[in-house]
């Protein structure tokens, strides 16, 4: 079924003349996630800002769960959670107040805030620090906070912007899990995110956004196939790098790699690469996301196991 | 973070149910999370309690002598601390709601089902409960260092009910600069202007006393017609019609003003 619970046409904002939305047009299917990609200033926090009723576009039309966000704004806050790019949660109360302030703004009902606030706590570990002062809280708790604030109510739509950013990994995992518990459940998830990982592990579809335009759509796998097949990649020894297309099958890299020793080529290492969403951003955007974030999701993700790639030996290449 | 099922329960459903509409309770809630905050910063209330208290010491013993000889000074100043007191407390208000307009929260309040400005309506409401903390404390040591407070029930309620209007004003004009300033810090800063209106009153001393021009300002001072009402009332003295309706006129002119400003404000701010 693809009834479209978010929908946006022709987006634009501009904050005097800069253009900061140039024609957003956004679907997302019930129970889908999105992940909005894009480098810093593309515009994701804005497009997640006016679908969440907080900011009005100057142009365009969007709805969610079949209400106006201009029109209907009230509508459309009872059927949403936003999670923010930064920590909106309060300092002076404890996490478990937090919550429960939050369950009891959100209309859950009375007699079942206790068990949901502590639901939540434990979900996002954080029952030892229940009933201490968020202002005490370390940045990734304050995070894993904001995260359980915006779960409390079972929204049908959850927006998160930059969910896992400041996030340790076992965190960020974690975090995965909840998001895909949250879908199971039936709730439709667009999520804003740097990390090609990210977009790549959760999300159905990517939308790139870059200049406040989507310039592309589709699920992960066809993102990829826009920039080309498997290769086999050899770092000469000397120096150079090159590259040998491949279907990443046993016999077909066994056969490039008879044939390098064959010609006599000293080969340093050696590595079967599909291409990533890093390739898909570099070639649409022309830069590379942040450094960091890529060699965060890259080196340090625990669980390389659910990794769907084909790949045999992984080597990251030099950039 | 362990399990990975949050798949229990109803999921709320188009159309908005009952529940989802905003309600007093939201205000309840936010009232609360006010008040709690004043439990967690207890030495800023206890900064807004004790000075006036200290004050009101200060001016009954060390300047009363002075001011006036008749030794009945005490009658004549608690009045003005009283309003004196409303300053402090509506000044921390301020510096609650900046805090909250620079933090994020106010987005996800902004975000959820409930009315946007129920935040402001919270730290109003908590602003009020302190100042009758901090207002029945400085009565209390009024009345310990020789305060008459002899005045009927109904002018005691009278005098009262107008300091709570003239506590809901400032509280409102507090809040609009909250959301002008740029920071707690900032907001802080302009408060002085609301802590400084006493002292160019009839407060403390008479206007009559001050030199031309300030005598001219303090005739201008809204705190003044409210003191003059105030003390009138405790003090069983008459009130000029013209003292009384121009401190009612004042104080629902600034909470007028005042509230419209903070609801522009935060609409613009956010
Ligand atoms: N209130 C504002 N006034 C002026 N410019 C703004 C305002 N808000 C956002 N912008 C500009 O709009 C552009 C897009 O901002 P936005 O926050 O949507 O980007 P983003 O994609 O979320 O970036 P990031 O990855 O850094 O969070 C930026 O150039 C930013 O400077
Ligand atoms: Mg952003």
């Amino acid at each position: 079924m693809t009834e479209n619970v978010v929908v946006a046409r022709g987006l634009r904002k501009a904050y005097g003349d800069l253009t900061v939305l140039d024609g957003v047009d956004l679907d997302v299917g019930r129970g889908e996630v999105l992940a909005l990609l894009g480098p810093n200033g593309a515009g994701k926090t804005t497009t997640v800002r006016i679908l969440s009723t907080l900011l009005r576009p100057d142009g365009g039309t969007a709805s969610v769960a079949g209400h106006d966000v201009v029109h209907e704004p009230g509508a459309v806050r009872a059927a949403i959670s936003l999670t923010g790019q930064y920590a909106a949660v309060d300092e002076l109360l404890t996490g478990e107040e937090n919550l429960r302030l939050m369950a009891r703004l959100a209309h859950l009902p009375r007699t079942s805030i206790r068990a949901r606030v502590a639901e939540l706590l434990t979900l996002f570990d954080l029952e030892d620090a229940a009933r201490r002062v968020v202002k005490t809280y370390s940045g990734g708790m304050r995070r894993r906070l904001d995260l359980a604030a915006g779960l409390l109510a079972r929204p049908q739509v959850v927006f998160l912007d930059e969910p896992t950013t400041g996030l340790d990994p076992r965190s960020r995992n974690g975090l995965w899990d909840v998001i895909r518990g949250v879908v199971a459940d039936g709730a439709t998830v667009l999520l804003t995110t740097q990390y090609l990982e990210e977009a790549d592990r959760l999300a159905g579809t990517v939308a790139v956004i870059d200049h406040g335009r989507v310039i592309a759509r589709g699920t992960p796998a066809e993102l990829k196939q826009t920039v080309g097949s498997a290769h086999v990649e050899l770092a000469v020894a000397g120096g150079g790098v090159e590259r040998i297309a491949t279907d990443g099958s046993v016999p077909d890299v066994r056969r490039i790699l008879a044939d390098v020793e064959r010609r006599g080529i000293a080969v340093d290492r050696w590595a079967v690469r599909t291409p990533t969403l890093d390739d898909v951003f570099l070639e649409l955007t022309g830069s590379a996301p942040d450094t960091p974030a890529v060699g965060q999701t890259r080196d340090s993700a625990p669980d390389a196991d659910v990794d769907p790639s084909p790949v045999l030996v992984t080597t990251r290449e030099p950039r | 973070m362990t399990a990975t099922t949050l798949t229990t329960g109803p999921r709320a459903t188009a159309p908005v149910p009952a529940a989802a509409r905003p309600g007093v309770g939201d205000t309840f809630a936010l009232v609360g999370r006010s008040l709690r905050h004043s439990t967690r910063q207890l030495d800023t209330v206890l900064i807004s309690v004790l000075l006036p208290v200290m004050l009101l010491l200060m001016f009954v013993y060390v300047f009363g002598g002075a001011i006036d000889s008749t030794g009945r000074y005490v009658d004549f100043v608690v009045p003005g601390i009283i309003l004196l007191t409303s300053g402090y407390g509506a000044a921390g208000t301020a510096v609650d709601v900046a805090t909250d307009a620079t933090g994020g929260i106010v987005d996800r309040f902004r975000s959820m089902p409930i009315r946007p400005t129920g935040v402001l309506t919270g730290h109003v409401a908590a602003s009020l409960a302190k100042n009758a903390i901090s207002t029945a404390l400085v009565i209390g040591v009024a009345l310990l260092v020789g305060f008459r407070g002899d005045a009927s029930a109904g002018a005691w309620v009278a005098a009262l009910g107008l300091v709570a209007l003239w506590v809901l004003a400032l509280t409102w004009v507090a809040v609009a600069i909250g959301l002008v300033a740029s920071g707690p810090e900032a907001a802080s800063g302009f408060t002085f202007a609301i802590l400084f209106l006493p002292y160019v009153s009839s407060a403390f001393v008479a206007p009559a006393t001050m030199p031309a021009v300030l005598e001219t300002i303090a005739g201008y001072n809204p705190v003044t017609p409210v003191t003059d009402t105030v003390r009138g009332l405790l003090l069983g003295m008459p009130v000029s019609t013209g003292t009384w309706v121009a401190a009612l006129a004042w104080c629902v002119g600034i909470l007028v003003v005042g509230r419209a400003a903070a609801a522009l404000l935060f609409r613009r701010a956010t």
